[in-house]
């Protein structure tokens, strides 16, 4: 089985001091990745290197056969269809606030994919009823409990229909009983078929929920 | 400012009278013959009025003091005691009669009309200038004729602030004909060497110069008049009028009629009974202008706002430059300057008209103030919406339409309207270039009553009424957004 994400040696410096220095890692299809660490030790900056969000000095990244080199991040004409391969889900979620629940999920769908506003709705509601916030598609963001903006925020990243999912620190801000669901949420996104990368310092979530625990700096 | 000072000083100075001293405010930028700076002394004034406040106080056994006052303030001047005469071309009209104590009538004018030569064989009066663009001096007798014949004949008045441009704006076809005293328009054509337009032999109305003074005054009124009659019999006052080559055989008729009659009041026939009932359609109209100037110079704002913005972020290096310059010289340079530039400046280029000028000139200035809004706004658009629109594969366009544009908007709106409450009071500004206002119509409705109580509590309640629903807005909409980051 050949790998989702191919991350060789990847190397990035702030200010000549490196903040990631030779990272390695692998993620199959259907596997489930964590990537541990205490907080400011570079995983944020590895998703965000994989998401062509952060340009890094040595290394190859490859995302099912595209492949991202060291130097400035590429233009967004060029990134097309890396954009198709990855969707990365952020610490804050970081929804479009002037949205719904249900728009923020169909943008893509209707300004990337093309698809009608009907399709792009339908889409959006299976995908928001399949994280169980399906109830909640006409709410604003700031109307949304800090686990339903999560799945509202796994749902937009799942729009595009990506290969491999990122998700920076998911656990940050959920009870035990959130973690629990969130875990068997994704396990389902790996019978699906995806790769999932998981920042995270939750060394009790990664064990019990990811194929592999690879802990940096060690 | 300069005249606010003078005043200031003048006030003090009455407090204090020196009795020997006639204190007597006129407005020199009206100019020769009236009263002009004197080019061999510009600290001193000449021409007929000082000449006739020289007689005057020489009648009194006094001497004289100057005060520059704006021409369309003589009257509230000289009521709040600034000066104790105010003399500047001053017409005899009964509101100012009503108001103030006006002196007898020392000169007799014509209203005549100056139309470009050729038309003058089709022109021979008002009635001739239907739809046609009359311009005369805002708050004179002049304006008040045309103002009715706009209702009767259907001309169109304009009004300026000064009584150059009138006939500049002639020569280039702005207006079609100016309606002013006979002695302006002739310093007018000697101006320009006769040529440019001519003067209508018949005159459409005929009024007469006064001295204004306090109305608690009257007493030194009647002394002026007993001068001003002594001086009319002895020939002093023909001779300052053969001086300043303004005298002609019908102020010979006048001053008979004064002599003989011992009249004091003749005002100009034409003049009406001002009531404030009177004023409330022009000023309904004002308003309307001050509305529509407001909302389409805002309009063109927000568009070129929206441009200068883009530009500053996402343009080449030149371009970030050139909209730099455009925002730091518009935004460091009065906007009355740039009407000036863009209604007189330009015309050699091309002729906007006023109104046209008034909205490039106010939304280009406040493009200006809305482009640093709309950048700072856009800027303000915290980096994840925007890396999570990248991320779902958006094109940077996508990304300012969909995402951070609309995010935007809601730190610029509160802005924007507070924007637009100052834009609707600096619309006041475009009365210099002719466009009759709120401001300009209040002024002029003051001027004739001769009060700004009345027709300034109208304005401002005008005013408030545009501009409070709007700043109730900006704060509902500040208490809903501006708070609260996304």
């Amino acid at each position: 089985m050949s790998a989702l994400l191919v991350i060789d040696r990847l190397r990035v410096r702030f200010d000549s001091r490196d903040v990631l220095r030779a990272l390695s890692l692998e993620v199959a299809a259907g596997e489930l990745v964590a990537l541990m660490a205490p907080s400011g030790a570079g995983k944020t900056t590895a998703l965000r290197a994989v998401a062509a969000l952060q340009p890094f000095d040595e290394g190859r990244i490859v995302v099912d056969g595209f492949a991202l080199l060291p130097g400035p991040v590429p233009p967004e004409a060029r990134l097309v269809s890396l954009r198709r391969r990855v969707g990365l889900v952020f610490q804050g979620h970081a929804l479009f606030d002037h949205l719904s629940a249900l728009d923020n999920v169909t943008l893509a769908l209707r300004h990337v994919l093309g698809k009608s506003r009907a399709d792009a709705d339908a889409v959006a509601q299976r995908l928001l009823d399949s994280l169980e916030v399906g109830a909640r598609a006409s709410a604003w963001p700031r109307q949304l409990s800090g686990g339903e903006a999560q799945r509202v925020a796994i749902a937009r990243a799942l729009a595009p229909d990506p290969a491999l999912l990122l998700m920076d620190e998911p656990t940050a801000a959920l009870d035990p009983a959130r973690r629990t669901a969130l875990g068997a949420t994704l396990r389902g996104l790996c019978e699906q078929g995806r790769g999932l990368l998981v920042a995270t310092h939750d060394a009790e979530f990664a064990r019990a929920h990811a194929d592999r625990v690879l802990t940096l700096g060690t | 400012m300069v005249s606010l000072a003078l005043g200031i000083l003048t006030a003090l100075a009455v407090q204090h009278p020196t009795a020997r001293v006639l204190v007597w405010g006129g407005d020199a930028e009206g100019g020769a013959p009236f009263v002009e700076a004197d080019p061999a002394d510009p600290s001193q004034v000449r021409g007929f009025d000082v000449e006739v406040a020289d007689r005057i106080a020489r009648g009194l056994g006094r001497t004289t003091r100057f005060v520059q006052v704006q021409w369309s303030s003589i009257d509230q001047s000289v009521e709040r005691g600034d000066f104790a005469l105010g003399l500047s071309g001053v017409e005899d009209t009964p509101a100012r009669r009503a108001r103030h104590a006006a002196t007898l009538p020392y000169f007799e004018f014509r209203e005549v009309l100056a139309v470009r030569p050729e038309e003058a064989a089709r022109i021979h009066g008002l009635i001739d200038l239907r739809g046609r663009r009359v311009a005369t001096l805002g708050a004179t007798i002049a304006y008040d004729l045309l103002v009715r014949a706009r209702d009767s004949t259907g001309l169109i008045p304009v009004s300026y602030d000064d009584d150059v441009h009138p006939y500049g704006d002639l020569v280039t076809g702005r207006v079609d004909a100016v309606l002013l005293d006979h002695i302006i328009a002739q310093r007018a054509l000697r101006r320009r060497g006769g040529f440019g337009f001519l003067i209508l032999a018949q005159p459409v109305a005929v009024g007469h110069y006064v001295g204004v003074l306090a109305r608690a005054d009257s007493a030194l009124r009647d002394s002026v008049d007993a001068v001003l009659r002594e001086a009319m019999r002895d020939g002093s006052l023909e001779q300052i009028f053969r001086r300043w080559r303004v005298w002609d055989p019908t102020q010979g008729v006048l001053f008979d009629a004064v002599l003989r009659s011992s009249m004091t009041a003749r005002p100009a026939g034409t003049a009406p009974v001002v009531q404030a009932i009177a004023y409330l359609p022009p000023l309904a109209r004002a308003a309307a202008v001050t509305a529509l100037v407001s909302v389409l110079s805002m309009m063109l704002a927000v568009l070129v706002g929206l441009a200068l913005a883009s530009g500053r972020l996402y343009g080449s290096g030149w371009l970030r430059a050139l909209t730099t310059v455009y925002i730091e010289v518009i935004r460091g340079t009065p906007l009355l300057l740039q009407l000036f530039v863009i209604y007189y400046g330009l015309a050699g280029v091309i002729r906007l008209p006023a109104f046209l000028a008034a909205i490039l000139g106010l939304g280009l200035n406040y493009a200006a103030y809305e482009a640093e809004i709309y950048r700072g706004a856009l800027l303000a658009v915290p980096r994840a919406q925007l890396e999570a629109g990248r991320t779902l594969g958006l094109s940077e366009g996508q990304i300012l339409r969909l995402v951070r544009g609309p995010q935007a908007l809601r730190y610029a709106l509160a802005p924007m309207t507070n924007d637009f409450v100052a834009l609707l009071k600096d619309s006041a500004l475009v009365s210099v270039i002719t466009v009759v206002e709120l401001t300009k119509q209040t002024a002029i409705y003051a001027t004739n009553v001769g009060s700004w109580i009345v027709p300034g509590a109208l304005c401002a309640v005008v005013y408030l009424a545009m501009s409070l629903p709007l700043a109730r807005l900006a704060r509902r909409l500040e208490q809903r957004w501006g708070g609260r980051a996304p």
